[in-house]
């Protein structure tokens, strides 16, 4: 295990990517932040910018507009990259799959480490998802998932 | 030529203070701002296109999808709209409980923005306090919907399912400990010199602009202007039970505050006479619409931002030929050309917050069309042939 991952371990810092989402995962999200669910305990903190985010936390269908950006927030993250698609949306566009302004799912775009399906997923199940990325990062991180070039 | 460049201040798409993807430009100069414009599209989700290949009943399923905060306000709205076009009237216990889901979706709605109102102007404490409290509400959800958000309870022609008679006086309880909660916020931040140094005679839109501007909910009321829904034009059990227009003044973003803290209690107001009701009306909760006649349906909605406008049209198929949706955001998000200029820079975010906006109601795509050539780019049929392409590159991997 190398000395970022070990860190990493103890004190995630996730980015919320919100790229044409329904906004009920999104604050879902916020909601597992504030004190009933209190991600902050596991050392996981909401940061502003993507320079200092160790996960994305995606989630949306990623929308034709949106696509540039989210390539260009995913090169901007520093490595080890990891992304958590949160949400049935994110995961593969669910409802929204068909339509025309559809470009993802995540996956299509970025890699993805870590997927929490549901509509919205419950903060147990975000939390869930989280725990079980840590756990994935002793030692079976994917790293050369993680390392790939963006498509 | 220098003195009168102006000074552009990028706000998104993606920002440290917004949930949602959109992008506000500020010209600024020195602090004030001078103008502004707003670029959205980010959250655009093609609803209206996926809704014609909807039949009725999976349509309320998307409707619910198009905002995760108002997700009983539109499926009413659409749900309004589809009786309006097949002409049937609802049962009355299913009037009651549509009530009660609409209601307390406006007080987490409500509790929501205030938290969230909180973390814009860095006043974490209170983000993370009314969110606590809003907990309670999701937990009613979670006994009575099986959801936490996006509930799934109406449907065309009522409501898919029952409060049970041993829930209410759970629901009771609990509400009576969240109105407590919400009484102990409101009177803190009405209280709190802080909020009234930053919030109070920031952003005004006058009454006029308000009228101007053809704003709705409580962003008109916040400015004098009484207009709702569900006392101008009753639905659901509106008509059946008493309750007042929470109206404010001054129009600031304070205003604005406390008509939605305010207008939380009418809420519980409101769920407390549909519970005692609920208990002696009993019988259906919903009608079975055989068929939906060729033609054209409106229902409307007070959302907790405004009214939500629904349009469906029939051609007597199993599916609508078109669904319109004008959500409150689309006229009250214009209204910060009006509030914003000349404010300073830092108050920007707030008062843009303070229409309480939501940009995945609101987004819409625009025909693109090049200047030099004049030729259209994307337009209906293109986005129609792309749309087909997809549909069949999804038929050939999956070899349906």
């Amino acid at each position: 295990m190398s000395l970022t991952t070990f860190s990493l371990k103890k004190s995630i810092w996730v980015y919320h990517l919100s790229a044409g989402s329904c906004n009920n995962c999104d604050i879902e999200i916020l909601d597992c932040l504030t004190p009933r669910f209190d991600l902050e305990r596991f050392g996981i903190c909401l940061v502003g910018s993507v320079h200092h985010a160790d996960v994305i936390l995606a989630t949306g269908i990623v929308n034709r507009k949106c696509l540039p950006r989210v390539k260009r927030i995913y090169e901007q993250m520093p490595k080890p990259k990891l992304v958590v698609a949160v949400g049935t949306c994110a995961c593969s566009g669910g409802i929204f799959a068909r339509g025309y302004n559809m470009a993802g799912p995540f996956d299509k775009i970025i890699p993805v480490s870590a997927y929490i399906p549901g509509c919205p997923p419950k903060p147990e199940a975000i939390i869930d998802g989280v725990v079980k990325l840590i756990q994935s990062l002793n030692g079976k991180l994917t790293r050369n998932k993680t390392n790939e070039r963006i498509r | 030529m220098s003195q009168n460049r102006k000074t552009i201040i990028p706000i998104g798409p993606y920002h440290p203070l917004q949930e949602e993807p959109e992008f506000f430009e500020l010209s600024v100069e020195g602090e004030k701002v001078s103008d502004i414009d707003i670029h959205i599209g980010y959250n655009h989700r093609a609803i209206e296109q996926i809704a014609q290949r909807m039949t009725w009943d999976q349509l309320i399923f998307l409707v619910e999808r198009i905002c995760g905060i108002c997700s009983t306000s539109h499926p009413i709205a659409n749900c309004n709209a589809q009786e309006d076009l097949a002409g049937v009237e609802i049962p009355e216990r299913a009037k009651y409980i549509r009530s009660i889901v609409g209601e307390l979706e406006r007080i987490h709605s409500h509790l929501l923005w205030a938290g969230l109102a909180g973390h814009f102007i860095g006043y974490d404490t209170l983000w993370m306090w009314i969110w606590k409290y809003r907990e309670p509400v999701l937990e009613i959800f979670e006994k009575i919907t099986g959801n936490r958000n996006h509930y799934a309870m109406m449907k065309p022609g009522g409501v898919r399912r029952d409060i049970k008679e041993e829930d209410i006086p759970y629901l009771k309880k609990v509400l009576d400990e969240a109105e407590r909660k919400i009484d102990m916020i409101t009177k803190a931040v009405l209280d709190d010199p802080v909020l009234a140094a930053r919030l109070k005679g920031v952003g005004v839109l006058t009454k006029e602009d308000a009228i101007k501007y053809c704003t709705t909910g409580p962003v008109a009321r916040a400015s004098g202007v009484a207009i709702d829904v569900r006392r101008d034009d009753p639905y659901a059990a509106y008509g059946l039970v008493e309750w007042n227009v929470i109206t404010q003044e001054e129009g600031d973003v304070f205003a604005k505050t406390v008509v939605r803290l305010l207008e939380c209690f009418e809420s519980i107001k409101i769920i407390r006479q549909c519970l005692e009701k609920l208990k002696k009306v009993k019988g259906e909760i919903a009608v079975k619409i055989k068929e939906m006649p060729p033609g054209e349906g409106k229902g409307r909605h007070e959302a907790p931002r405004g009214e939500t406008f629904h349009y469906v049209r029939s051609d007597g198929s199993n599916n609508p030929v078109r669904v319109k949706v004008r959500a409150p955001t689309y006229v009250n998000l214009p209204t910060c050309k009006a509030t914003v200029p000349g404010e300073s820079i830092a108050d920007a975010a707030i008062i843009l917050a303070s229409i309480d906006p939501c940009y995945c109601c609101t987004d819409r795509m625009m025909r693109v069309v090049n200047k030099k050539s004049g030729k259209i780019e994307l337009d209906g049929s293109k986005l129609i042939k792309l749309s087909q392409e997809k549909t069949g590159r999804l038929r050939r991997e999956f070899g349906i």
